[in-house]
Parts: C-alpha cells; sequence; structure tokens
C-alpha cells in the first residue's frame, strides 16, 4: 500500500507519446476534485511537484517504448506498482510513431535531424504489454473520458472494468445512427474497429478511421473487399489501416496485404 | 533564506520538470559568481513525424499532426489544412474560417486555462499543483475546472471532441454544427466570459518578479481581428513578411542537449519570442472591446515585457476567445457546405496559425496525385526555447543570494512562463542545412 493506509495511491506516467490521454484525466472537470478524496494522487508531474514514493496502489501508464531508458524505466514503474493499467493507443499498441516499425529509423533520424549521433532512439515503438505485465488496457487515441473513470472506480469497487470488445457498428447502431456506408458510400473502419468512443466519426457524417484500434475478433480482409468495391484504391488501403494502431497485429496484417510493390508484407 | 558565497560553484537541476507538457529537465550551472551553462533539456523521446508524413495522401496531415500534441491538437489541424489548402491553390468560403476560428477559441479556452489553473497559479499562491491548491481556494480552482470545461465544450461540439478533434477536413469540417446547437452553449459561455474577467482579475493580483527581457517578438497580425486561425508576420523591431517566405526568415538548429531544434530569426542575434506576450504586443489594437478594457484594469500597458506577466496576458486571452466565441455564435447562419473540395496538385504549401503557446507553422510539398513528398513543422516551444534559456541565465544571474531550493523553483516558474509544449518541440523539423 502506499503512503496514506486510508486512501490507494494513484501514480501517472508518461512514455513516448502526445500527452492527451493523460490529459483526459484533468478533463475530468467535474470529478476531478472528488477522484482526489478518493485517491491520492502520489505520482503525476503534469499536474504537481509533490512526489510520494512508492509502491503504488494504481499506474496508469501512457505511450509507448521507443528508447532503451524508457524499456528499463518500465520494468522499474511495473515494479513499483499493485495494478498497472495503460491508457491510450501509444501504450497499448506503439501509437503513430510504431509507424517506424515499418521503415527503417536511421533514415527516419536522418531526415528529421542534421546530427542525428546525438538523438538516442530504439528501431521500433512497441506497446507496455511487450515489456511487463499489463493488468488492463483502456484502448483510443485518445481515451474516453468516461471509459477512464470507469476504469479507475472499477479499481476503487475491486471489480472488472464493464468496458466491452465490440466495434463501434454496435455502438453506431445503438445511438440509432444512419449507416455512413450503406447511405451515402462513405468508407468506415467501424466493423473493425474497437468501441469506446460512442461512434463519433458517424455521427459527424464521418467514416471511422480506426483510433481505438482492432476490435477483439475482426474480420479485416472482408471490410477491405467492401472497400474495395466503394472504390478505395490499394494505395488507401494500405494507409487507411496503418495510422494510430498500425502495429495491432489485426490493423499491422491488413495493411501489409495492400503494401506497395516493394515493401515487404509482414 | 541562505546567503551562498558568490565563489563557490553551484548546480540547480530539476530531472523532470513539473506541470509542463511532455517531460524535460533543466540546468543551469554557476561558477565564480557567474551562470555560465543554461539548458532545458528535452529528453522525451523523439517521434519523427516529419519523416512518417512522407508518402502519406493530402487529405491525412490534420489528422496525423494532431497526435503530435494532445493540449493543442487543434492548432496542428488548422495549420496544417491551411498549409495543404495553399498547396492546392484553394480558397475557402468566410463561413468555414468563422467556424474554425470558434473550435480554435475552444483550444485557446482549453489549454489558457489549464496552464493558468492548473500550471501556472499554484507557482504565484505557493503549492506544489491545482489540486493541493484546492484545499486553501477552493473556489478558484473550481472556477478553473468550469472554465476549462466550457472550451473542452465547445471543441466538442464543433470538433466532435477535445482531445484529437475528428471533425476537421482539409477544404473545411465533415459537419457544421447547426445555429440552435451553437445557441445552445450561449449560457456557458456567457459564464465561462464572466470566470475569465475573474481570471484577469486574479491574475493581475500576483506578485512579480522585476523581470524584463528584450527578445524579438514575432507573432501573425490580421487584416482586423486578434490573430488565432489567420494573418501574416509582423515583429517588434517592425519587420514583415508572408507565411510563405517563413523558411527565409527563420533558421533552425540542432544543439546536443535537446531533441528539439532551435529556431532563429536569420538576421537577428538574439533569441525571439512567440505566444501570447508576443501576440498582445504586436495586436494589441486587435483586441475586442471587453478584452482591451480587462487588459486595461489589469494594469498591462500596450506591451508586455515582463514573461512573469504572461499570465496575465493569457488571462486576457481568455476573455479575447469567449468573446469572439460569443460573436461568432451570434452571427452564425446555417445553410452553406461543410467543406470545399480541396483536389490535388504538385506543389508547396505553407500554414501558419497562433497555437495557444504560439505560432505554429507547417510546410508541404505534394506530388501531382497529393502524395507528401516533405513535410516540415516549426512547432511555438522550439522558437522560445532559446528565449527560455535566456530569460534564466539573466534571472538567475541577479538571483544568485536565493538559497538552491528555491532559485530552483523560481526558475521552473520562469521556464512555465511560455507553457513549453515539449511534446510538441520534440516531434520536430525537417531540417535543411545551410547557412542563409
Amino acid at each position: 500500500m502506499g503512503a496514506d493506509a486510508a486512501r490507494p495511491t494513484l501514480a501517472v506516467w508518461k512514455f513516448a507519446s502526445c500527452d492527451g490521454c493523460q490529459l483526459t484525466v484533468l478533463n475530468c472537470e467535474d470529478e476531478l476534485l472528488e477522484l482526489a478524496e478518493e485517491v491520492e494522487i502520489a505520482y503525476f508531474p503534469e499536474a504537481t511537484r509533490a512526489v510520494v514514493a512508492g509502491p503504488y496502489d494504481l499506474s496508469l501508464v501512457e505511450g509507448s517504448v521507443t528508447t532503451a531508458d524508457d524499456a528499463v524505466r518500465i520494468r522499474q514503474v511495473r515494479q513499483s506498482s499493485r495494478r498497472l493499467v495503460t491508457i491510450g493507443a501509444c501504450a497499448t499498441a506503439g501509437g503513430i510513431q510504431a509507424l517506424r516499425n515499418f521503415a527503417d529509423v536511421a533514415e527516419f533520424r536522418a531526415a528529421v535531424y542534421a546530427q542525428p549521433e546525438y538523438v538516442e532512439t530504439l528501431a521500433t515503438s512497441t506497446p507496455i504489454a511487450a515489456h511487463v505485465p499489463v493488468d488492463f488496457e483502456l484502448r483510443g487515441c485518445p481515451i474516453d473520458r468516461v471509459q477512464l473513470l470507469e476504469v479507475v472506480a472499477a479499481f476503487l469497487q475491486r471489480r472488472r472494468p464493464r468496458i466491452t470488445a465490440e466495434s463501434v457498428c454496435v455502438e453506431c447502431k445503438r445511438r440509432g445512427n444512419v449507416c455512413v456506408t450503406v447511405a451515402h458510400g462513405t468508407p468506415c473502419l467501424g466493423p473493425v474497429t474497437h468501441a469506446g468512443c460512442g461512434a463519433l466519426c458517424p455521427s459527424y457524417d464521418r467514416g471511422c478511421y480506426g483510433c481505438f484500434g482492432p476490435a477483439d475478433t475482426t474480420n479485416t480482409r472482408s471490410l477491405s473487399g467492401r472497400l474495395t468495391e466503394l472504390g478505395m484504391p490499394e494505395r488507401d488501403l494500405h494507409r487507411v489501416f496503418r495510422t494510430f494502431n498500425a502495429a495491432a497485429p489485426a490493423f499491422a496484417e491488413e495493411s501489409a496485404r495492400h503494401a506497395p510493390h516493394g515493401e515487404e508484407a509482414s | 533564506m541562505t546567503h551562498k558565497g558568490a565563489g563557490e560553484g553551484r548546480e540547480l537541476t530539476a530531472e523532470t520538470l513539473a506541470r509542463v507538457e511532455g517531460e524535460g529537465a533543466m540546468r543551469v550551472v554557476v561558477t565564480d559568481g557567474e551562470v555560465s551553462e543554461v539548458q532545458l533539456r528535452i529528453y522525451e523521446p523523439p517521434r519523427f513525424f516529419e519523416a512518417m508524413l512522407r508518402g502519406r495522401g493530402h487529405t491525412e496531415p490534420p489528422d496525423l499532426t494532431s497526435r503530435i500534441c494532445g493540449i493543442c491538437p487543434v492548432a496542428y489541424e488548422m495549420s496544417a489544412c491551411r498549409a495543404i489548402e495553399d498547396a492546392c491553390g484553394v480558397s475557402i468560403p468566410e463561413d468555414i474560417g468563422l467556424m474554425r476560428r470558434l473550435l480554435y477559441c475552444g483550444e485557446w479556452i482549453e489549454s489558457h486555462t489549464l496552464h493558468v489553473y492548473l500550471l501556472h497559479a499554484p507557482d504565484f499562491l505557493g503549492y506544489p499543483g491545482a489540486v493541493e491548491m484546492a484545499a486553501d481556494h477552493r473556489d478558484v480552482v473550481e472556477r478553473g475546472l468550469r472554465l476549462k470545461k466550457a472550451g473542452n465544450a465547445l471543441m466538442t461540439l464543433v470538433g466532435g471532441r477535445a482531445v484529437h478533434p475528428v471533425n476537421v477536413r482539409v477544404g473545411g469540417f465533415y459537419r457544421l454544427p447547426t445555429g440552435a446547437e451553437l445557441r445552445a452553449l450561449r449560457p456557458q459561455l456567457e459564464r465561462a466570459l464572466d470566470d475569465a474577467l475573474a481570471t484577469v482579475s486574479l491574475a493581475a493580483g500576483f506578485d512579480f518578479p522585476d523581470f524584463e527581457q528584450d527578445h524579438e517578438y514575432v507573432s501573425l497580425r490580421s487584416e482586423r481581428d486578434y490573430p488565432i486561425e489567420d494573418g501574416s508576420f509582423v515583429t517588434s523591431s517592425g519587420r514583415d513578411f508572408a507565411v510563405s517566405a517563413f523558411g527565409d526568415w527563420v533558421a533552425e538548429e540542432q544543439v546536443p542537449h535537446s531533441h528539439a531544434l532551435h529556431a532563429r530569426l536569420r538576421d537577428t542575434p538574439g533569441p525571439y519570442a512567440v505566444g501570447p506576450l508576443a501576440r498582445y504586443s504586436l495586436n494589441h489594437d486587435r483586441l475586442p472591446p471587453t478584452a482591451r478594457e480587462a487588459a486595461y484594469a489589469a494594469g498591462l500597458g500596450t506591451t508586455c515585457r515582463n514573461p512573469f506577466r504572461s499570465i496575465v496576458v493569457r488571462a486576457v486571452e481568455l476573455v479575447v476567445a469567449c468573446e469572439e466565441a460569443l460573436r461568432i455564435i451570434d452571427g452564425w447562419s446555417d445553410g452553406g457546405a461543410p467543406s470545399v473540395p480541396v483536389p490535388p496538385r504538385a506543389g508547396v504549401g505553407h500554414g501558419a496559425t497562433e497555437a495557444p503557446r504560439g505560432t505554429l507553422y507547417h510546410r508541404y510539398e505534394l506530388a501531382p496525385d497529393g502524395t507528401v513528398l516533405d513535410a516540415q513543422i516549426v512547432p511555438p516551444t522550439s522558437q522560445n526555447q532559446a528565449g527560455i534559456e535566456s530569460d534564466l541565465r539573466g534571472f538567475v544571474q541577479d538571483r544568485l543570494h536565493l538559497d538552491t531550493e528555491e532559485l530552483t523553483r523560481q526558475c521552473e516558474q520562469a521556464i512555465r512562463n511560455y507553457d513549453p509544449c515539449i511534446s510538441c518541440a520534440t516531434h520536430f523539423l525537417e531540417l535543411t542545412v545551410e547557412e542563409g
């Protein structure tokens, strides 16, 4: 247990990321002060200078592992955490920076920095679960605020979070949206994408672009066939599965099937 | 307060800068009574966005680059859209421009409130963070959270969500909110305007160290309004240049201690600064009426040179954003198309908009089919990095009598004056090695 036996301790950690998922903690405007009464915010540099020594009862981890130092640091975080929950696409699937996994990182580095030897980086961006055991993975680029609160509440009540692994299609139907693909021929990744956003894009007359990553059971090949019928060229099929969850296996494999000539298909 | 002998060597360090976005460290070395070394070290791992953008379609940069920063994603979406539209030779209609400005107001409210209340105010009121501050100043923290929530509500309606909005596309939006939906937000924004005015009063009452800098100020300036989503460049020494000339005026340099490149004006030896102080000082005459009155009441002149007062200017900009949002909502009429087509063509395009912490520049080179051949992104924090280090140097030199703990704390406060976004700054630039 942490320093204050009466309240569980919470730590928020950052690895390679945009800060958007930990910002979602601070975006709980109505709940933040109440949350701070239920848990002791023991380590959260974005919010406070104060640091309470570990171990921590609950660690929320944002970001992916992209440096040798961070590969060591995540092990230390795991050792000092009773429960470890990853928040967001970077921590859960490697994030958009995992696009490097399909490229030559030396070339990437040289393209951005004149003196690449100053820049320390690994050739891949990997999810937290590739390094240490993870108790729960919360999806999304970014995570959904309500789902985050559910995860923390479930932890406090010592139960599993009530978060389903259905597809965006199910949420979309529940919301009463007209299907953008059926009605307008708009390409949509909803059938293969993990729920959690509340079918946001179709509600804005846009096809889902997969920011919550693949659902638990997907038939990406069938969806690609449908997208082809709608007129999507191979080049775009390759790109559409290769964004914020590019290294999630179901999306990585489907993207590779449509790789331009010359790129290794795996 | 402990007096330390000026003759000894001292080192001030903060290994993990708290209450900033992203991961950075600070190191200041004092040798024989002189500040000999100042580093704002950005060790956050790079993510190579410019390289990842190569080979993507011309419709993709708004979604992809928004992931550079979760705190100012709209800034990335807006600068990317403008640059791509410029490359393709497309102008957007006035109503789409207004809706972009409205969305951007939401981001200014959300981001500035986050900084003023949760990141910076604890320095002035003497707390490690806002949650601790709430124990004694519950009403202040609750006001901040309420104001931040109003910004997020605006972003959620116009953009679909507060972090990485989904409704923005090259050429406009996927769906425009209706006038009725917009007017439903009016009560919340009226309350936000009151809260913003109270924020100006709060910040104006803080104690400020006696400190000024003389950095060249750089900001956008537009025909009529306070610069947010539109304008061309002006500087405090009276120069002006088009967004497309940015690369002729600004050079970027890599330094060993940082994953962010340092930017400098090619013809100016000292640092330059972007952000609220620069915007305000170069656009004081563009403030809308309520914001102008609030600035006057807060004792701000037509320019501001004390970086510690940036919290007051940020509060005035909160008034600007609330006032502008209400004006746009009141004038909105339904019926326009949500977007215009942006067919690809070969070319180079430039886009610059005012992110909450300063000007954000994007440049794209497109192939005839719209494939991105080359991308360059210059975020505000990289432009401010040299100025932050310069401020620390001058600030510490005059305060060597303070004990190390207190001086370190004040140095962190001096860094926060710029609301540095380290996540942004790290994911840098296409570097062109050249000397102009």
